[in-house]
């Protein structure tokens, strides 16, 4: 199931009717608490887009507590979309301090990684985007690599909520939409 | 006895010394009187600072406004005495100017207590930021907007951590004493618990062990260079991280002054001390960010 989020209309609801910059903590956690609520209201493990498209500033204390502590606390896949280089930043930064990545969806409609991703799982999860949908065998006999190695590497991805494994197959979160 | 001191006449972060220095010596309750008369020029960190000072005073202090009708009027337009008749007792009259009309103040004098009085400061800053920004000082959109963040995060560490309201100003100008080129500057000042005491209330933080250095200087340290915060949440502590990161690629400086120090990033430009010590004690913290215009050679660098 498919929930798509509006963070402007989320931030003019829970904070102030007249506000369309995320800046502040405490802008930061309302933000995040309406946003956690709306995904507890789904039954399941939902796929969730998060849309900046009307958002001003995100500063990083609300990159913090929007983006990063939205992966650490809530248990479901999410995209997000309309971000500018300046919201990229922010995010990249408060992800860093957490080893956290997750998925871009860019104005051309294809996808990539921001965040803390190592060079071996890019290369994994850019090739799973770029098919569709992989098993490791396929990707091990891309990579020259062994099926367990590349198991590895497709389960880490499946762990970080980056790429999504049903049985054993793994498919990139977007291809859900 | 009244005390007198005289307001240099060029009032920025280093001639505010001469300001702090011989208030610092005084008693809280001792009645001060700031002569400002012969001041011809004052940065956004001299007027907020004098404004802190102010606040931090048992009583009342007296202030004449600058005698030079040019720079009365310029402290006016910085929304100045709107903010200092509520807390000086101002001999003489001072001029009534609708603030927002100097095309250099970005920001005019803004009290910030409150999240709220952040997202005003972000709200109210952003299209002139741009406008300005991008067609004087050379400095792209994109920049322009991290220029914004950096305001934000900084203006946040006076709700976070001052545990009382501060001031925020931005203004640009023509820096032709240290750099002969036009620079913008944000000044945020508090009269808070400044960095040493809002650190020492991280909880279960072990005093120092005997023989380890625990002081102003080692706090805006910790704070500055090692990005530490009072909160052990692994999230805090990145606004100024992020404001370093910005201002190192945009050649630009930070200084901060808490307690009896102050810590600079320095730019090559500028030949400021990386750190002092020992300075008169300035209650709460003085946060002064400097960037300039980006020439050609500037850029080639």
């Amino acid at each position: 199931m498919i929930h798509h989020i509006d963070l402007s209309s989320v931030l003019r609801r829970s904070v102030c009717a007249l506000y369309s910059n995320l800046v502040t903590r405490p802008t930061g956690v309302a933000v995040r608490s309406e946003i956690e609520q709306l995904v507890a209201d789904r039954p399941g493990r939902t796929l969730t887009v998060i849309d900046f498209t009307h958002v001003g500033l995100l500063d990083y204390s609300c990159a913090d507590e929007v983006v990063a502590k939205l992966l650490l606390k809530v248990d479901g896949y999410f995209v997000f979309r309309g971000l500018h280089e300046a919201h990229i930043e922010a995010i990249e930064t408060t992800l860093a301090r957490y080893d956290l990545a997750l998925v871009v969806e860019q104005i051309d409609g294809s996808a990539r990684l921001v965040g803390t991703v190592g060079d071996a799982e890019r290369t994994a999860w850019q090739m799973v985007h770029n098919w569709g949908r992989a098993d490791a065998p396929t990707l091990a006999g891309t990579l020259g690599t062994a099926p367990l190695d590349a198991e590895r590497l497709l389960d880490t991805l499946s762990t970080r909520r980056l790429l999504v494994r049903i049985d054993t197959v793994y498919l990139p979160i977007g291809s859900l939409q | 006895m009244t005390n007198v001191i005289a307001v240099p006449t060029s009032l920025d972060d280093e001639s505010f010394e001469q300001v702090l220095g011989p208030l610092a010596a005084l008693a809280p309750d001792a009645k001060v009187l700031l002569d400002a008369r012969r001041t011809e020029w004052a940065s956004p960190y001299g007027l907020i600072g004098l404004l802190t000072l102010a606040q931090s005073r048992a009583v009342k202090p007296e202030l004449i406004p600058p005698e030079t009708h040019n720079t009365a009027t310029y402290w006016a337009r910085t929304g100045f005495y709107q903010h200092a008749e509520a807390l000086f007792e101002i001999h003489g009259p001072v001029p009534r100017t609708r603030g927002g009309a100097e095309s250099q103040v970005l920001l005019e004098i803004t009290p910030v207590v409150q999240s709220a009085d952040v997202h005003s400061v972000v709200d109210r800053i952003q299209e002139r930021a741009q406008k300005i920004l991008v067609s004087e000082l050379s400095i792209d959109s994109q920049a322009s907007i991290r220029f914004v963040m950096t305001l934000s995060e900084v203006c946040q560490n006076i709700v976070e951590h001052a545990g009382s309201g501060g001031w925020v100003a931005v203004q640009t100008y023509k820096w032709k004493k240290r750099l002969g080129r036009r620079v913008v500057q944000i000044a945020v000042t508090d009269a808070g618990i400044g960095f040493r005491r809002s650190l020492e209330s991280l909880p279960g933080r072990q005093p120092p062990a005997p023989g380890d250095r625990w002081d102003d200087g080692t706090a805006l340290e910790e704070a500055v260079i090692r990005g530490v915060s009072r909160f052990r949440d692994r999230g805090r502590g990145q606004g100024l991280a992020g404001a370093r990161n910005f201002l190192g690629k945009w050649s630009g400086k930070l200084s901060i002054r808490s307690g009896t120090a102050r810590i600079a990033i320095v730019p090559s430009w500028d030949e400021d001390t990386p750190l002092q010590e020992d300075l008169a004690p300035f209650p709460g913290a003085q946060v002064q960010i400097t960037i300039p215009e980006r020439t050609a050679a500037s850029a080639a660098a």
